[in-house]
């Protein structure tokens, strides 16, 4: 056995639409163990269909097709649906962008959480109960006895997605995705959010799949970064290196920001090249 | 240019009243780019919005060009200030071609010769003429937005408010509608008044600039002062702080 926790060979995800066949992913190959990986592109990059693909969760016209997708030696495409069931938000769990949108808007949050839990694990509701106490007073709340009882709509946009990072993690899981989990946050937020995550993430020594257009946030976050455009993985390199980026997109995203330090005007824009998207 | 002194903005009345923008000034000379910034629920956007007439001016006056505006605004105002808005998916009516877009603002006012103006605002955002019949789904969120600020410059305007221009485009997009918009603000000799919550997008628009955060204002600064990490306020230090990216180890803001 390896000590990889993941293994992608080859990840392909299709889309047959009346127009025709849109590959969103086209061959994309890594591994993850223990660790945090990050996957940047621009919108449209096959990111966030690479996220869905290893959960089993392409919307329906979509075909993913791999030479091979395993988490933990379980083959994920051949699997069974009560296999991906319990793989779900058991082992594996995502956190998604917004928690306007993937919070439940009529059940509290807590009552949430304890769902997520029993429906992985054997527990009595007081046992459940304990536990999501516990996990929402891990993600930073400073009152976990008022927030269990709120509903969505009470709490600012950083406790949402916070409630949302304990709902994913109360099961345990060895693997975390998190598809812009903070983009629909504030910048002070983000970064407190993020922290949470990091300090989760680490003690728990879970892998990390973190998928996000911000490249400067993302090589500051993980230990590898995937670069993806037009559904390719076009450059991975270690976060630290990033400076050394060789692939023009890579380095053309990187100077494409404005940057506070330093007045650059015009901003150097990004000429695409046709050959990359091949 | 632009005079606002002491600006309040109140919604709703009794248990439901929210003050979303508590006695705001600032002034900016015409040709001056000016930046509000500031977290959501800060109060930047309405702002901007009441300026232009969107929300109410419950205190306080709004000076144009040294005459206070009077609601509602007339046709003169809509001359002189004009507005840009966040998302080009949403600000641009899906069924009217760009065509139908731009021509609105020129019947309102009653402006001749329709059709060189419009090729002319196509050609000034760095669009061609082929553009000219294309529905907004027909073009990518660069090209929609480039579509928003003709359609905000086709009257000749002497002021922009630019409310969060870039912050639904992608990273490179950003670059190039950052460029335009510095670009026309040098040929056109225009005023801007840019609200984002990226400091470094203020930073690059914009000369000097405003923090505010729950309506009130923070304070002011200047781009040049923030390059160099200058803040007089702690809240300021926070933004500039966690503009720049994650740290392991440090000191969570308060």
């Amino acid at each position: 056995m390896t000590a990889n926790l993941l293994e992608v060979e080859d990840l392909r995800v299709r889309f047959h639409l009346r127009t025709g066949i849109v590959e969103a992913v086209r061959g994309v190959s890594f591994q993850l163990g223990r660790e945090r990986l990050g996957i940047v592109g621009e919108s449209g990059s096959g990111k966030s269909q690479t996220g869905r693909a290893i959960l089993g969760l392409t919307p329906p016209p979509g075909e993913v097709s791999a030479k091979r997708l395993t988490f933990d030696g379980i083959d994920l495409l051949k699997a069974s649906r009560r296999t991906l069931r319990t793989l779900r938000g058991g082992r594996i769990s995502m956190v998604m962008q917004d928690p306007k949108y993937s919070l439940n808007p009529v059940m509290t949050i807590g009552e949430q959480i304890i769902e997520a839990y029993q429906a992985h694990r054997k527990a009595s509701r007081a046992e459940a109960r304990d536990k999501t106490l516990a996990m929402l007073e891990a993600v930073k709340m400073r009152d976990p006895v008022r927030v269990f009882s709120l509903y969505p709509h009470e709490v600012s946009g950083g406790m949402g997605q916070r409630a949302m990072i304990a709902m994913m993690l109360v099961t345990d899981p060895d693997m975390l995705i998190a598809d812009e989990p903070t983009s629909a946050l504030d910048v002070t937020v983000q970064i407190e959010v993020l922290r949470i995550l990091d300090e989760l993430v680490t003690t728990r020594g879970m892998g990390l799949i973190f998928i996000s257009h911000d490249l400067k946030l993302v090589s500051s976050f993980c230990d590898r970064v995937l670069v993806m455009y037009a559904g390719h993985v076009v450059e991975e390199i270690a976060a630290s290196n990033l400076r050394d980026a060789q692939h023009p997109y890579t380095r053309g995203l990187l100077n494409c920001l404005p940057k506070l330090q330093d007045d650059v005007r015009p901003l150097p824009t990004l000429t695409r090249d046709p050959a990359w998207a091949l | 240019m632009l005079d606002i002194q002491n600006l309040s903005v109140v919604f709703g009345a009794g248990r439901l009243r929210v003050d979303a923008v508590k006695g705001v000034s600032f002034q900016v000379e015409p040709g001056a780019s000016f930046g509000l910034v500031g977290e959501s629920g800060s109060g930047k956007s309405t702002v901007l919005r009441a300026i232009c007439g969107l929300a109410p001016i419950s205190a306080g006056r709004v000076l144009v060009g040294g005459e206070e505006v009077r609601s509602p605004r007339d046709k003169a105002f809509y001359r002189t200030v004009q507005m840009v808005f966040q998302d080009p998916y949403a600000s641009l009516h899906p069924r009217h071609t760009v065509d139908r877009t731009l021509s609105e603002p020129l019947a309102i006012h009653g402006e001749k010769n329709a059709e060189a103006r419009i090729l002319e605002a196509l050609r000034e955002v760095g669009l061609g003429p082929s553009f000219r019949f294309r529905y907004p789904h027909q073009l990518s969120g660069g090209q929609r937005q480039r579509i928003a600020i003709a359609r905000a410059l086709i009257l000749r305007p002497k002021v922009l408010l630019l409310d969060e221009p870039t912050s639904a485009l992608d990273a490179s997009v950003q670059a190039e509608v950052l460029n335009l918009l510095d670009d026309l603000r040098v040929r056109l000799g225009l005023t801007y008044v840019l609200v984002s919550h990226d400091l470094a997008v203020v930073a690059h628009l914009c000369e000097r600039l405003l923090v505010m955060r729950q309506g009130e204002a923070v304070e002011e600064t200047t781009a040049v002062a923030l390059r160099s990490g200058a803040a007089a306020d702690a809240y300021t230090r926070a933004l500039i702080q966690a503009s720049q990216g994650f740290t392991r180890g440090a000191v969570a803001p308060a």
